[in-house]
């Protein structure tokens, strides 16, 4: 048999696969590897955009202080393309090719739930780093987002008192829509007031008027929306062309992440109010300097700071300061780092994990839009996730990797 | 009783949005034969027109109701010259080419606008008032527009010599060309005029949907239902469909949300084509336009 060099290779490889277990991560590259999949083109880049801009500032931030544990923080940065399909393709790239120590990624509900199984399975450390229903109850995945017990809860009672207790509220039809709409009506319900009607919209639908009849004929209050996505924007349009605008007024836990208030003209949005754990009016220090840099970054141009931008720069932050608490970028010992109650001051205020559900306590504002700017009427501060704890105790059993309220929140147990 | 008025002024904003957003395709496909993915686009192009108008400090009126069209008209011509017009009579070929184009027509927007545009064009023209109830004084003008458009391609076809050489080509070409009828000149004006009746309704539904590289997408299945249930008629058929399909839509969406409205839809297309394969058209007002 000749010794080829092709063959000699082959069996050298081998060996070196072989022992890759023992070597471990460190062996490839010295560098620590942060993997983030977000959706840069297609419908949902209104979102991801912005997100992708905050995750590159905050590993620049981390490696201008010199990095991580003396290590170079690389940033692994796949497009999604508004597919679901790409994100089950890019996380099985990023933990098993790329052999990432974390992967932040995800922006629709859809989308986690798609890369949720793969990331537990590849035992690479997940953050979610967006506003969503809530119920994940996952050992492995650190949910950074505001939940519905957070902001929906906040927001239902501080509409009623200021519009009254007649709600109708209209939703996006897939389960972000209708899990949220079924807080909503618990939410009212809890306050006193009473749920007229709730109705349910495919992503494409760009005819609202048969509804704003219907909200006619209903004489509500107020109408709470949980639409979702550029052809949803019509509602707020046609809703204002109708005068609608002028007489029942609109609360809404969506509108805004996409940046929504620069799409429709100052008059169509004027006194709309929205609950996210962030605005840019944030009055801290830390707040001013992150979108002085913003800015110094990427110009006059630059996006509107939303929840879902900054917190996944503030979710990547708190990922580097549990790295550094750990001692080391491997996964058990920064999920035990994140679960002692790390905390992370950022421009929303302080997140801080909560053990119980690998959630975070957050602040939490209320918006009234003037002039397609949001203005903070009232904030909350360190908010529980109180929904995702009434069904979810990674304390008492970690060995969890779920997403409970799949099936909405009667099959979940919550009445 | 102002309900009654209400919801009976909804379904027939309804039915004339879906007569507005077919009239291009039935133009091009049901005359020409030509299947047009890219007619969402063709749309899309329309409202993008207005936006970039209007920026421009163009009047919303002249940007709606002339430039939308001819811009999107001009296109469409350039689409037949270098395109369509190697594809007459192979239908699927023209599916591929079309679809095709509709993604590059995304994706040169997308690249030149960005994924979300700020159309911060509203509706102009007030409110108007049914007792308790409001609708917008904007979508009684895009009634009044569709049933003016509707009307002008009747004359236009019926009385004008253009019209009658396009139905003469589309009948048989080989016989119009016989008789001196340029056919490759009437299918380019045939396939513009298509593309700006398209254009044209883009720009005036962008003040009422907003617009996005992908906006087209939303549209393009509704309008090829309503043509194809139509049949071949182009103008009777659009009408009888927007009509059945329309008022199916807009009665089933009030009485239990949007999702029934847009399944029975779909349903009653089913049923519709089911048993009359050919369309409305096909069996009835078979001698009209």
């Amino acid at each position: 048999m000749t010794f080829s060099r092709r063959s000699f290779l082959a069996g050298s490889s081998a060996l070196a696969l072989s022992s890759a277990p023992i070597i471990g991560r460190a062996q490839g590259s010295d560098k620590i590897i942060f993997a983030s999949i977000l959706d840069l083109s297609g419908g949902l880049d209104i979102y991801g955009a912005p997100m992708a801009e905050t995750t590159k500032m905050a590993i620049d931030d981390i490696n201008a202080a010199g990095g991580l544990l003396g290590r170079e923080v690389e940033l692994k940065l796949y497009d999604a393309q508004s597919t679901i399909q790409f994100y089950t393709q890019y996380a099985t790239q990023a933990a098993a090719g790329d052999r990432a120590h974390t992967v932040h990624a995800g922006i629709t509900s859809a989308s986690r739930e798609a890369i949720r199984p793969t990331l537990a399975r590849f035992k690479t450390l997940y953050f979610y780093n967006t506003q969503y229903e809530g119920g994940v109850c996952d050992y492995n995945t650190f949910c950074t987002g505001s939940t519905p017990a957070q902001t929906v809860a906040k927001v239902v009672p501080y509409a009623m008192n200021k519009w009254g207790k007649k709600v109708y509220i209209v939703a996006a039809d897939y389960n972000y829509g209708q899990i949220t709409a079924q807080w909503m009506q618990r939410f009212v319900k809890e306050n006193g007031g009473e749920t007229l009607d709730v109705e349910f919209f495919p992503l494409d639908v760009t005819n609202f008027g048969p509804t704003i009849n219907k909200i006619q004929t209903a004489k509500p209050d107020f109408v709470i929306s949980a639409l979702v996505g550029g052809a949803h924007v019509s509602f707020y349009r046609q809703y204002a062309a109708a005068g609608m605008n002028k007489e029942i007024p609109i609360a809404s836990t969506t509108f805004g992440v996409g940046n929504e208030q620069t799409l429709i003209s100052a008059e169509e949005g004027d006194g709309i109010i929205a609950s996210y754990s962030y605005f840019e009016g944030a009055n801290n220090p830390t707040n001013t300097e992150f979108l002085a840099r913003l800015e110094a970054r990427l110009g006059a141009g630059r996006p509107v700071m939303n929840e879902l931008a900054v917190r996944s720069y503030e979710g990547a932050m708190l990922w580097a300061e549990a790295v550094k608490m750990a001692g080391t970028p491997d996964r058990d010992p920064v999920i035990e780092a994140l679960r002692s109650g790390l905390s992370y001051n950022g421009p929303s205020g302080a997140v801080a994990v909560d053990p119980q559900t690998n959630h975070c306590n957050m602040n939490v504002y209320i918006g009234d839009l003037k002039d397609q700017k949001w203005n903070i009427v009232e904030s909350y501060e360190a908010q529980p996730p109180a929904d995702t704890q009434l069904v979810c105790d990674l304390v008492a059993n970690p060995d969890q990797s779920t997403f409970l309220f799949e099936n909405g929140l009667a099959a979940a147990g919550i009445e | 009783m102002d309900l009654v008025v209400a919801v009976l002024f909804q379904l027939i904003y309804v039915i004339s949005n879906l007569a507005l957003i077919s009239l291009g395709l039935a133009i091009i496909f049901g005359m020409m034969r030509v299947i047009n993915l890219a007619h969402g686009e063709f749309l899309m192009l329309g409202g993008y027109t207005v936006v970039v108008a209007t920026n421009a400090g163009i009047n919303i009126w002249v940007s709606m109701l002339i430039l939308a069209p001819l811009v999107v008209g001009i296109i469409g011509v350039i689409v037949e010259r270098l395109l369509i017009r190697w594809l007459y009579g192979r239908m699927v070929d023209t599916l591929l080419a079309t679809w095709g184009l509709s993604l590059l027509l995304v994706g040169i927007v997308t690249s030149i606008f960005g994924a979300s545009t700020g159309t911060t064009v509203s509706p102009p023209l007030g409110v108007v008032r049914i007792g308790d109830y409001s609708a917008s004084g904007y979508e009684l003008f895009l009634v009044v527009v569709t049933i003016v458009l509707l009307f002008g391609v009747w004359l236009t076809l019926r009385f004008t010599k253009l019209g009658l050489l396009a139905r003469g080509t589309m009948q048989n070409a080989e016989m119009a060309s016989a008789l001196g009828v340029s056919t490759s000149r009437i299918y380019m004006i045939t396939f513009g005029l298509g593309a700006a009746v398209s254009g044209l309704a883009g720009g005036l539904l962008a003040p009422m949907t907003g617009v996005l590289p992908t906006i087209g997408a939303t549209y393009i299945a509704k309008a090829f239902i309503t043509v194809i249930s139509g049949g071949s008629a182009i103008l009777a058929g659009t009408t009888a469909g927007s009509i059945l399909l329309g008022g199916i839509n807009g009665v089933f969406s009030f009485i239990a949300g949007s999702t029934f409205g847009e399944i029975a839809l779909l349903l009653a297309a089913i049923i519709l084509l089911r048993l009359m394969p050919r369309g409305i058209t096909g069996r009835f007002f078979r001698k009209s336009l």
